[in-house]
């Protein structure tokens, strides 16, 4: 029937739509697994080629580009345990303890979310360089430990998934602030803490205009500031840095892809509360 | 609590000690609270607080990072007002965010009626969306770098296939802003479909039930019922886009390098400070654009204040006369 057909077309065309926004990620590929001169050959390869791991090896021997992967590591991983640990004891706090001065607090936390990072960007900079952080991953690190984002989501989450009675009877039981915050809030919290896990880790993975001005002329770039730099060093060889590209981009795909339902849910869920 | 007896005795037991040291304790008792806390403001002190201030003050310097500052009062702000290159950014940025909102915004609610209907696979599709969102812009400006490349773009050849001659994507101003735009558009469109079907899938079916009761049609439902039921989460996806797009950097940046390419055609906002400040190492002048930047960015968040404001004032105002 005519609804049918409708239901088919739909598909149809979403699937299309999928491909053409899936299309740069293969044309990464196939760029990433053959030589310059195919690519840019009339007309052009539009299949693999069999010089992924040639061209892999070549950034891997021109530039640091392992360094720049361990380093993108350290940087992603650190600061999002220390967000994840800092914004779920703060979140909790908020939500489940009425002490003095604590709607004040969380009314100046939710007007940080005004300040523009261009404002903070060149005195940060100078601060780091008095700290002696330029070119030192904590210049990406420390700052990023904390964040009123994370607090903010992770407390209306804490709302309503704690029920006052678990922390009553963590109280009767003789546990402290700290004690009931482990056994209580954290497993309670866990879904909430993997979804702003994958989250601070994609954003720390893809960050550039900080890193670009703190690591910039040191030996401890990250991937993303890398991965400009290849792009002058192998002006017209393509290959090579298409690979460099596909290597820094792989790995964040995969934990996105590790939680990707949860993650979007989460995300249109915050935006219509929000 | 007085029919409980050992609650009783204990508040007895520890009476003593309440009434000696019971301003103490009071202070004390909420310092794990304060402790919980304290890192998120603690870092912000530092970190967000101190450097606004200290950027005010730079604004006032003329100062290159490293030599000596001289205090210049308002001329850095007096400069910026005639900074031509300023007010082009401003126009750029604007430029580009409506050659890349609009489109995105009916791609985005289109994919979402068709992930809303009745489909197969939509768990695969919303994930093949959604994942440019999460994918570096450093690195996908690199791939669209390629793509858009004048002479050797898979694009210009795919064009040339239907007998239309090369663009040249990087160099014409218009084009650099279609291709800037592109690169928002690819990024942004399933972000927002995500948004909008999960706003669709909050609607009411009844309201949807009775159109199909009265006749409408799948296009006069559309536009008569959905658009404006989904048109909180349409402002949402607006006020969003405006805020990222105000931030245009890093497409611009590593697609045309700190000039925003020939003639400027992509020089933003935030590529101008950033130019200014760590490339230039115009320290002072890069603070006064960062503060003109925060006000462009207060002025427009005012207006989508506005337009969020304005039309529920008069959606209560209707209810009120339909009574």
């Amino acid at each position: 029937m005519t609804t049918r057909r409708a239901r088919v077309l739909t598909l149809v065309a979403l699937i299309v739509g999928a491909l053409i926004t899936l299309f740069p990620y293969y044309w990464l590929a196939v760029m990433a697994s053959n030589t310059t001169a195919d690519i840019y050959a009339t007309p052009p390869r539009l299949t693999f080629g069999g010089h992924l791991f040639a061209n892999i090896g070549e950034v891997f021997a021109k530039i640091d580009f392992f360094g720049s992967l361990l380093n993108t590591l350290i940087v992603a991983v650190v600061t999002t345990l220390l967000v994840l640990f800092f914004d779920s004891l703060a979140a909790f706090t908020f939500a489940k303890y009425d002490f003095p001065g604590s709607s004040v607090l969380f009314g100046i936390l939710l007007a940080t979310f005004v300040v523009p990072t261009q404002l903070s960007a060149i005195p940060q900079f100078t601060l780091m360089a008095n700290f002696g952080w330029v070119g030192d991953l904590k210049a990406l690190i420390i700052p990023a430990a904390a964040n009123a984002f994370g607090i903010f989501w992770m407390r209306q989450y804490a709302r309503g998934a704690i029920p006052d009675e678990l922390l009553e009877a963590a109280r009767m039981d003789g546990a402290g602030f700290f004690r009931t915050y482990l056994s209580v809030g954290l497993p309670v919290l866990r879904p909430a803490l993997a979804f702003l896990g994958i989250f601070t880790f994609v954003n720390a993975w893809n960050d550039y205009l900080w890193p670009l001005v703190v690591l910039i002329d040191s030996n401890h770039v990250t991937l993303q500031v890398a991965l400009s730099q290849l792009q002058g060093v192998y002006v017209k060889d393509y290959s090579v840095v298409m690979a460099g590209t596909l290597v820094a981009i792989v790995p964040l795909i995969i934990v996105f892809l590790f939680g990707a339902r949860h993650f979007i849910r989460n995300i249109a869920a915050g935006a219509l509360k929000g | 609590m007085t029919a409980i007896l050992p609650a009783e005795t204990a508040g007895a037991r520890r009476a003593p000690v309440r009434h000696t040291a019971d301003g103490r304790r009071k202070r004390w008792r909420y310092l794990p609270q304060y402790l919980a806390v304290a890192p998120f403001f603690v870092l912000f002190a530092i970190f967000g607080v101190y450097p606004v201030l200290y950027s005010l003050y730079l604004a006032l310097q003329r100062w290159d990072g490293v030599g000596p500052m001289k205090f210049v009062g308002l001329e850095n702000f007096a400069f910026l007002l005639s900074d031509t290159t300023f007010w082009d950014s401003i126009g750029n940025t604007l430029i580009i965010w409506v050659m890349s909102t609009v489109p995105m915004t009916a791609l985005a609610l289109l994919i979402a009626v068709g992930l809303n209907s009745s489909v197969r696979y939509k768990g695969v599709l919303r994930v093949a969306y959604f994942l440019p969102n999460v994918t570096s812009i450093v690195a996908m400006s690199l791939v669209f770098g390629s793509i858009f490349s004048d002479e050797f773009g898979i694009l210009n050849w795919f064009l040339g296939l239907f007998g239309i001659g090369n663009v040249d994507w990087l160099s014409d101003p218009w084009a650099i802003r279609g291709a800037i735009s592109v690169m928002i558009i690819w990024r942004w469109t399933g972000y927002n479909a995500i948004i909008f079907l999960a706003g669709l899938q909050a609607l009411p079916p009844d309201v949807f039930e009775a159109a199909r009761i009265d006749g409408a049609g799948p296009v006069q439902t559309f536009f008569r019922i959905t658009l404006p039921l989904l048109r909180p989460v349409l402002l949402f996806s607006v006020v969003m886009s405006a805020i990222n797009g105000l931030q245009i950097f890093t497409e611009s940046q590593v697609l045309l390098g700190n000039r925003g390419g020939p003639g400027g055609a992509g020089m933003t906002m935030v590529l101008y400070f950033y130019n200014t400040a760590f490339a230039d190492n115009d320290f002072g002048y890069g603070a006064a654009i960062a503060w003109g930047i925060f006000v462009v960015v207060v002025l427009f968040s005012i207006l989508n204040w506005r337009l969020v404001m304005r039309p529920e004032r008069g959606q209560v105002q209707t209810k009120g006369a339909g009574r």
